[in-house]
């Protein structure tokens, strides 16, 4: 019998259905995986037992005839940034430690209505804050790429580096994550497997510890854009929950996708040739226009001028948002409580906050606070505000002369985990592609390319407009058919 | 006393008042989740995930909350904004889950309006004046802490958490505990009348933030405090008279007043600096970046507008103008919801009753709902059964006053009898002889012998004494055992005597 | 942008007495070593993000609503969504490192 983990979503989706082997055969394949696993850090919990039943429900089902769902006999990991009905939700962080919701995100509730089951709480950067998975307070995870010929460690990307590093080794077929600057996209480009973020607003943001809310957005992880879109289709649609939900209904982008581009505009950001960029990351860029060009579109240049400002931009706006967002942690109603001897409630806050919050969650609230100041406010909250109106007006513009944007998804590959982590500016530059996207809410996706000299991933993105996933899952395949990549990590773990 | 001025020992000081009213805002649930508001449940069984801001848990803002908002600033003829939006305000404390209050500062709903306090002699205010209100916005209340239950904790109530708050920001425009006083007493009668707060004081339902601060006359405005939280209006004004007296002692000791929040003990009638909001608060304020822009359309102003009530001073106008009452009843019956409803009714029942129009028997209806009712009521006490006085009742009695079945002394006493006993007042009337005689004979009858018995009276009225006839009146009232109807009794007293 | 030009005038760096400020505003303790550490940090993060002075951006509405979209409302309906509904203090409470007698506990607060 194949080795059931080696399956994507639809492999097991159609297989299930089909009868070639059942949904508990999945999920112990997956449950045993993960149990491998433990060398990567990528579960902070596991949850077979949630996997199994969730496979016995769909095998029943499936006894009786009935519809299996859209993630029928799935099993997945989950990024602990989504709260789960009575397993641990922390967002990575020590602040949450043994929180235990009653109440089931919107997204996860979705995937399980879709047939989907849990195999466990996925590691990531402490609320989402990170790029490398480094700032958790479970210790980092480890991509299962390595340098050829090395063995250091490497970053699988983060902050959703649990839910990569999962998939690209195995352990799961697919993961949800989460995007606020690159968070989905940066992940599944280091780790050589393929990521959506949906346009802001697509997947509800209820029950999804908040970071940024002007900008997080769920999303699937996985190793295919068949699979991205299946998961996808499962995880979005409106919730009246969430105002800023969009009243809109979910296309069928499965069956929508198509790799023909014939009469498509790909627009390639002239102001994306940054200094400091890869070499080999430049080339995949010409190679994915290659391909897009072979798949029938036509290629553009087009201009984002105020590119070089999206991120120091995003580097206030997220700040500001999550200082106030992460302001219920406070030792009240759940999680840590620091009572020192003889404190009173703003003490206990300190207190709490002090040994509840990480080092870059720290630094992040500290800069938002600072940015939301009195007298500071106009200068950087307002002026960031306008520079993403820039940001987002820019690619309207390009938008009249294209149907989606090709860039590269990273400026580098995967580097080892420790050398960037003593200078946060450096690890914000990861997201330099990625972050645009986000502060204009748009569609955007990472696809696989290929390995650079070192034998590490590149990941191609695509840029699409507002509501057009479909336009970006189809350039998106239209690479991956082309790119043909299929190499996976050697098994070290 | 036209103007408010405390006397220091270097001259006048004029007091300078502005108020920020806290208004609940009547809705079943709360405004950003669908959690009750009712006052009075065990604690926390009114809590949302989203009011514990639990984590992932958003806000989505209840229409009926923005609507009598809105409603609310047309009543005081204010701009709507019809463009608005939501902000954080941040800092931290117990009773604030979020760690932030949704509230609005940047954009509020509603912008500049007014009201018109009324002049008030006796208090001091000599003629009507506006008082400029600068905004009103919607915002979250917040819970509640317990600090009596435990020796060394405080307990956290979070059932009002999130409740839907307008705050009603006055400008300094007010210059007396008096002035302070009517305001609240007329933006309370405002917001009952549109329904968008029940205006009860006690309950936490309507609350004032009083800012005071003293000036000698012509002068800059001095550093003002804020004393929170004040929930009636004899304290508003207490808090207005101390503080006033207090920064006025201060500076003249050669003090600064501090800008400082302060808290109003009930039992000393002072107020003090609130140790807990000590330091000074840096509240970050910027756009809920959970929440879209509020965009109102047309529609949804229409409908706000169009289910308006009469305002208190349209009624109080059309009283004075249309039914003819004196400005005293028509300010009296307007002042409250229920005194103009309770007014509104009887007035039709009673026209109904007499079949004629409303205006011509207002002035005997409003007379009847704001002394004679009432004192009957009270002159009963506890033998009265509140249940019996139906505006029904009333209007038949008041009608048979009107055709002269009864005098006003026989109204009172059938009244009397229906709150006690109940019953059918036509019924009460006949049984217990409380009628008037307007038998024209019987009444001549009378008069002729009261004429006979007084030739001397007759012939001084007739030589020009006319205040005799008073004198004839009494003794045909007398001998008719107070039953006559005095206006028949005037017509044939006027024919026998002038003819 | 005025604020800016003021904050370059001082070189748009924070001190450490301001980072003192800020952790208290933002609640969160700080050792001196900690303070010592983050003041440089937070600096270089600062004059990093200093660039967006140079963006013209006359006439620029600063972005309220990233996708197109206005705000909906609910109607004033009590529990009509399960998840958002109050009367389940239990599953309220069911974190609270101390509640007791259906209350949240917290240190005593003078107020
Ligand atoms: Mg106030
Ligand atoms: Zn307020």
């Amino acid at each position: 019998m194949t080795d059931l983990t080696q399956l994507g979503v639809k492999a097991i989706r159609d297989g299930v259905a089909g009868g070639d082997f059942t949904a508990r055969e999945v999920a112990e394949s997956f449950n045993a995986a993960v149990a491998g696993a433990s060398a990567l850090n990528a579960f902070i919990v596991a949850t077979p037992d949630h996997a199994l039943s969730a496979a016995d429900a769909v095998d029943a089902r499936r006894a009786k005839g009935e519809d299996l769902g859209k993630m029928g006999g799935v099993p997945i990991g989950m990024k602990d940034l989504f709260c789960t009905d009575g397993v641990q939700t922390t967002a990575a962080s020590h602040i949450l430690e043994g929180f235990v919701p009653r109440y089931e995100s919107t997204v996860s509730r979705k995937l399980w209505e879709a047939g989907a089951g849990m195999l466990g709480k996925l590691n990531l950067d402490q609320f989402a804050m990170g790029s490398s998975n480094e700032t958790s307070y479970f210790g980092n995870v480890s991509s299962p790429w390595r340098k050829e010929g090395a063995n250091a460690a490497m970053s699988p990307g983060g902050s959703s580096g649990g839910s990569s590093a999962a998939v690209a080794a195995r352990i799961a077929p697919a993961a949800t994550g989460t995007d606020t600057g690159g968070s989905i996209r940066q992940p599944a480009a280091f780790t050589g497997i393929a990521g959506i973020k949906p346009t802001y607003g697509r997947c509800s943001r209820w029950g999804v510890v908040a970071f940024a809310s002007s900008l997080d957005q769920a999303g699937p992880m996985a190793r295919s854009v068949e699979d991205c879109a299946i998961m996808l289709e499962a995880m979005a649609g409106f919730d009246p929950k969430d105002a800023t939900s969009l009243e809109r209904d979910v296309p069928a982008w499965e069956a929508g996708l198509d790799a023909n581009l014939k009469g498509k505009r790909i627009g390639i950001p002239r102001e994306y040739r940054m200094e400091g960029t890869d070499q080999a990351i430049l080339d995949s860029w010409e190679q994915g226009k290659a391909w897009l060009r072979d798949a029938g579109a036509e290629i553009v240049d087009v201009s984002l001028p105020h590119t070089k400002y999206a991120l120091p931009a995003y580097y206030i706006i997220a700040p500001a948002e999550a200082s106030s967002n992460l302001a219920r942690y406070d030792g009240v109603r759940y999680g840590l409580r620091d009572l020192p001897d003889g404190s009173g409630l703003q003490d206990m806050y300190a207190a709490t906050r002090e040994e509840g919050f990480g080092d870059e969650v720290k630094r992040r609230i500290l800069i938002g606070t600072y940015v939301l100041s009195a007298g500071f406010y106009d200068a950087y909250y307002t002026q960031a505000q306008k520079i993403r109106a820039l940001v987002a007006r820019d690619f309207e513009e390009a938008f009249a002369s294209c149907d989606a944007i090709l860039a590269p998804t990273t400026p580098t590959a995967s580097f080892p985990l420790g050398e960037n982590s003593d200078d946060p500016l450096a690890m914000y530059l990861n997201d330099v592609f990625a972050v645009p996207a986000s502060l204009a809410g748009l569609p955007a996706m990472s696809v696989p390319a290929m390995l650079n000299p070192d034998g590490l991933p590149l990941g191609l993105q695509i840029v699409g407009k507002p509501f057009d996933e479909q336009g970006v899952l189809n350039a998106g395949l239209a690479i991956q058919q082309r790119a043909g990549f299929d190499a996976a990590p050697e098994k070290w773990w | 006393m036209s103007e408010y001025h405390i006397k220091g020992t270097t001259g006048e000081w004029e007091v300078v008042i502005g108020l920020e009213v806290h208004a609940q805002v009547t809705s079943n649930a709360k405004l950003f989740s669908g959690a009750a508001t009712a006052f009075g449940a065990e604690p926390n069984s009114q809590v949302s995930l989203v009011d514990a801001a639990m984590p992932g848990m958003l806000p989505v803002p209840n229409r009926e909350c923005i609507r009598q908002a809105v409603r609310t600033g047309m009543a005081i003829e204010a701009e709507i904004n019809a463009w608005s939006r939501f902000d954080r305000k941040n800092y931290f404390y117990a009773d604030l889950p979020q760690g932030y209050q949704i509230s609005q500062l940047y954009h509020p709903l509603v912008g500049e309006g007014s009201l018109t306090i009324e002049a008030d002699e006796k208090a001091g205010i000599p003629d009507d004046k506006i008082i400029g209100i600068e905004r009103i916005h919607v915002e979250q209340d917040a819970g509640k802490l317990m600090h009596d239950q435990h020796p060394t904790m405080s307990y956290v109530d979070l059932n009002r958490s999130g409740v839907a708050l307008m705050e009603i920001v006055s400008r300094p425009d007010m210059r007396s505990p008096a002035e302070a006083g009517a305001y609240v007493r007329k933006l309370r009668s405002i917001l009952r009348y549109v329904g968008s707060c029940d205006g009860n004081m006690e309950e936490g339902s309507m609350r004032a933030d009083v800012n005071v601060s003293v000036r000698k006359p012509g002068e800059e405005l001095g550093t003002r405090t804020e004393t929170k939280n004040v929930n009636s209006v004899r304290f508003v004004m207490q808090v207005i008279e101390y503080e006033a007296n207090r920064q006025v002692e201060v500076i003249e000791n050669g003090g600064s007043v501090d800008q400082e929040t302060r808290l109003f003990d009930v039992a000393s009638g002072t107020t003090r600096t609130m140790r807990s909001k000590e330091d000074a608060h840096d509240y970050r304020y910027f756009p809920d970046p959970d929440l879209l822009p509020l965009e109102l359309d047309e529609d949804f102003l229409a409908e706000c507008r169009a289910s308006l009530p009469e305002l208190p001073d349209a009624k109080r106008a059309r009283y004075e103008g249309e039914l003819g009452l004196t400005p005293y009843n028509a300010r009296e019956l307007t002042a409250e919801v229920e005194t103009f409803a309770r007014f509104e009714t009887l007035l039709a029942e009673t026209a109904q009753a007499t079949g004629k129009g409303e205006k011509d028997i207002a002035t005997p209806v409003a007379n009847w709902a704001l002394s004679v009712a009432p004192g009957v009521m009270k002159s009963l006490g506890e033998d009265a059964n509140p249940s019996n006085a139906t505006a029904k009742a009333q209007a038949r009695i008041l009608a048979m006053q009107d055709k002269g079945e009864i005098s006003g002394g026989q109204a009172k006493e059938i009244y009397e009898i229906v709150l006690r006993d109940g019953g059918d007042p036509e019924t009460i009337a006949d049984e217990k002889g409380l009628k008037q005689v307007s038998d024209t004979g019987a009444i001549e009858t009378a008069i002729d012998g009261i004429i006979a018995a007084n030739q001397d009276k007759v012939a001084e009225y007739r030589g020009g004494k006319d205040k005799l006839f008073g004198f004839f009146v009494g003794q045909t009232m007398k001998a008719m055992q107070g039953k006559a109807n005095p206006a028949v009794v005037n017509q044939i007293l006027k024919d026998k005597l002038d003819g | 942008m005025a604020a800016t030009r003021a904050a370059s005038a001082r070189g748009m760096s924070v001190t450490r007495e301001e980072v003192a400020k800020i952790s208290n505003l933002a609640r969160i303790r700080m050792t001196d070593g900690e303070l010592d550490r983050m003041v440089p940090e937070l600096n270089k993060i600062l004059d990093w993000v200093e660039q967006l002075g140079e963006v013209d951006v006359t006439g620029v509405e600063p972005m309220t609503a990233v996708i197109p979209n206005t705000l909906r409302l609910r109607a004033d309906e009590v529990d009509a969504i399960p998840e958002t509904a109050g009367g389940r203090r239990d599953d309220v409470l069911a974190n609270a490192p101390a509640a007791e007698h259906g209350f949240f506990g917290v240190p005593k607060v003078i107020e």
